[in-house]
């Protein structure tokens, strides 16, 4: 197999999931542009105001890697569980939780989303069934799994979208993990959004020229490489796994090649450090995920020019209400430091 | 207090039968624990009793495993999670330090993580450096855990009955050489609260606080101390985080002598804390410097030659608490039983392999 450096290089690869075939159009479609186009404007805007230095947290931007949270989250239903990592902006916002809540999160303001104790890289919103994100790259891939086994438990028809990049690969517990979901046939979707870089390592150091995808049957179950820039192609691949789990048939891995576009963690692009060339970026940046989606709406025919302008404003404004419902929030009394620290008895 | 006496082990056994029985969200789960031996008696059996779906024998994952209880118990499970030997624990250490110790916190108390995780410290019959470590320092320091060191099988049944019903994660550390030891357990479900030490022994000239097996050692030291004139007050800490200073420094305000034991390591260990602890707050009430029992900055070794040699016990104890006397007694060992070459088991009923 060759490395993949740029686009081309992507070969879809199927290891035993079968994408369901069903096009993404219509009104579907239309949700999952939107709110890919959603987590863009969201990130720039951070990005932007980042450097008034009143967001005070490591931020990681997801800027590129828009569509498989957009398509993965576009099957689950509202009592499906997400579980994310540091990158966890879009798995988020497509699950449904609340932006203001983020914004004043990394805003570290008490109506944040963890009271401004957790910032960017500790997001939950329980009620929108997003149940939290960890910046220790995999660990929190066992805990989705030990979600999916409580509701196996129960009876209860509820799936785990567990979102992890390719650097949580490596580490052991993602693999003891995928072996228990596998073992107990949980409900579990493992979504690997493979950027190509851990942190500025690049993959030829880490791991053997094999697709991460090859790992799912390795541990008992289908899995699938997709061109993680192609909305309808995580879709497909999304659908497939998220009816196996529903279904009781077990885990599934995608692996979704995608590309960061800016810094490992903050506001800006990060060509100036060498660790990869403006060729490159320049490759990753034509294959604009949003740009795609876009481009295959109006020729199909489920997008509009008028359609894309009112969502544009629609989501401006929203994300405008988000930051001054941060800016205007006040921060935690102090009293909050030694609050919560363990359970109070319920 | 009741008439009836159970060991350690059964204790625990007990405590976990009640627990599976009281909800049906208790899960037990742990490598061996169905298995033939059920984890030196304490699981053995109960598989059977609440079947295969709560009571799981797992996969050799300490580390994602901790992690899909932490999972469980985010919705709604209350697992207890066993490890044969506090070294295998060690593979769990990310989930348990970063995540379940944090997530109450970090998420602005919109998480529980009802987890226990219970670790067995082992000790003699050549347990040696990766089977005997006493690691109860690494967990109380980080904040978001309790750690608790029940020395008594009547705190072995009633911590882990409180624990299991404790919204925090609780970390319990046994000492294998207790499990044996017998002593009064009432019937039926009581919670014997996870903060707050115990005064064994009253005494007015020094303070013998101790931990987990160390207690066991702590009484001895107390009875040979006796016999030369000195009257030692035993402090069982029962519970390592947090650590009950009310107790501690009304023992020491009284006696104005601390002996601090440990089964772990002195350096920057539980009987540092201890030492640090009391000197902060009851510095004027000392009469004499402090003195730490507890393992050398050395890996245990296996071979009982040396072994013998590595673990303090009652007349280090009694020595160093006549020293805080100005006294230099000599304190003779304890004979060895009749037929016995090493002190590597606690009593003749323990024999190799364990």
């Amino acid at each position: 197999m060759n490395r993949i450096r740029r686009p081309a290089d992507l070969q879809p690869q199927e290891f035993g999931l079968v994408p369901s075939g069903t096009p993404l159009s219509g009104a579907a479609a239309t949700d999952v542009f939107r709110q890919m186009l959603r987590i863009r404007r969201v990130e720039e805007r951070i990005g932007e105001r980042y450097s008034e230095q009143q967001m005070r947290c490591p931020t990681h931007l997801c800027i590129g890697h828009e569509a498989p949270p957009a398509a993965v989250c576009a099957h689950l239903r509202s009592k499906d569980l997400v579980f994310s990592n540091h990158r966890s902006h879009g798995h988020y916002l497509a699950k449904g939780a609340d932006l203001g809540g983020m914004i004043a999160e990394l805003y570290g303001r008490a109506t944040g989303c963890a009271d401004g104790k957790g910032g960017s890289q500790h997001l939950i919103d329980l009620d929108a069934g997003f149940m939290g994100s960890a910046p220790i790259l995999a660990s929190t891939i066992s805990v989705g799994v030990g979600a999916a086994w409580a509701a196996s438990l129960d009876g209860r028809d509820e799936v785990s979208a567990i979102f992890f990049g390719d650097g949580a690969t490596e580490e052991g517990t993602f693999h003891e993990a995928m072996n228990y979901a596998a073992v107990a046939t949980l409900p579990v979707v493992f979504i690997c959004e493979n950027n190509l870089y851990s942190v500025h390592s690049e993959m030829d150091i880490r791991q053997p020229p094999r697709p991460v995808a090859a790992l799912g049957p390795a541990h008992g179950m289908p899995a699938s490489v997709v061109d993680g820039n192609d909305a309808e192609a995580v879709w497909q691949a999304a659908g497939t796994a998220v009816a196996r789990a529903i279904a009781g048939e077990g885990p599934s891995l995608i692996e979704c090649v995608t590309y960061r576009w800016r810094e490992h963690c903050g506001p800006n692009e990060d060509l100036n450090l060498g660790y990869r060339s403006k060729d490159e970026f320049g490759d990753w940046q034509a294959d604009d995920p949003v740009e795609r989606s876009r481009r295959a709406g109006l020729s199909a025919g489920w997008l509009d020019a008028n359609a894309i302008a009112f969502m544009e404003a629609e989501i401006s404004a929203e994300i405008d209400a988000a930051f001054d419902h941060a800016i205007q929030s006040p921060f935690p009394e102090t009293g909050e430091l030694a609050t919560h620290i363990f359970p109070a008895a319920q | 207090m009741t008439d009836r006496q159970l060991k350690y082990f059964q204790a625990i056994h007990e405590a976990t039968d009640l627990a599976l029985g009281w909800d049906g969200d208790v899960l037990l789960m742990g490598l061996g624990v169905p298995g033939p031996t059920g984890i030196f008696g304490t699981t053995k059996g109960l598989q059977e009793k609440h079947g295969a779906t709560r009571v799981i024998d797992m996969p050799s994952s300490e580390n994602a495993m901790t992690g899909v209880a932490l999972g469980a118990a985010t919705r709604g499970k209350r697992p207890i999670m066993v490890h044969m030997r506090v070294d295998f624990a060690v593979l769990s250490l990310e989930p348990i330090v970063n995540q379940a110790a944090k997530w109450h916190y970090m998420y602005g108390g919109r998480m529980r993580a009802p987890l226990v995780i219970r670790m067995i410290i082992g000790r003699g019959w050549g347990q040696g450096p990766q089977h005997s470590q006493s690691l109860q320092a690494w967990f109380a320091h980080v904040p978001g855990l309790k750690v608790v060191m029940p020395s008594r099988p009547y705190d072995a049944k009633g911590m882990l009955l409180a624990a299991v019903q404790d919204d925090a994660p609780v970390i319990i550390l046994e000492h294998r050489w207790l499990y044996n030891l017998e002593g009064p357990v009432p019937d039926g479900m009581y919670a014997a609260p996870l903060e707050g030490a115990a005064v064994l022994r009253e005494g007015t000239d020094v303070t013998l606080a101790a931990c987990s097996y160390m207690v066991i050692e702590a009484m001895r030291a107390a009875e040979t101390l006796a016999g030369v004139g000195v009257s030692a007050e035993v402090v069982d800490l029962r519970s390592v985080a947090p650590l009950d200073m009310a107790t501690l420094g009304a023992s020491v305000a009284k006696t104005g002598r601390l002996v601090a034991a440990d089964t772990g390591h002195a350096e920057c260990g539980v009987s540092a804390e201890i030492v640090a602890a009391v000197s902060e707050r009851c510095f004027a009430s000392l009469k004499a410097a402090p003195r730490r029992i507890a393992l050398p900055p050395i890996p245990s070794p296996t071979t009982p030659a040396l072994a013998d040699l590595y673990y303090p016990g009652a007349r280090e104890i009694a020595v160093a608490a006549l020293a805080t006397l100005g006294r230099d007694d000599h304190v003779p060992d304890d004979p060895l039983p009749e037929g016995r070459q090493w002190r590597d088991t606690p009593d003749p009923s323990f024999t190799g392999p364990y």
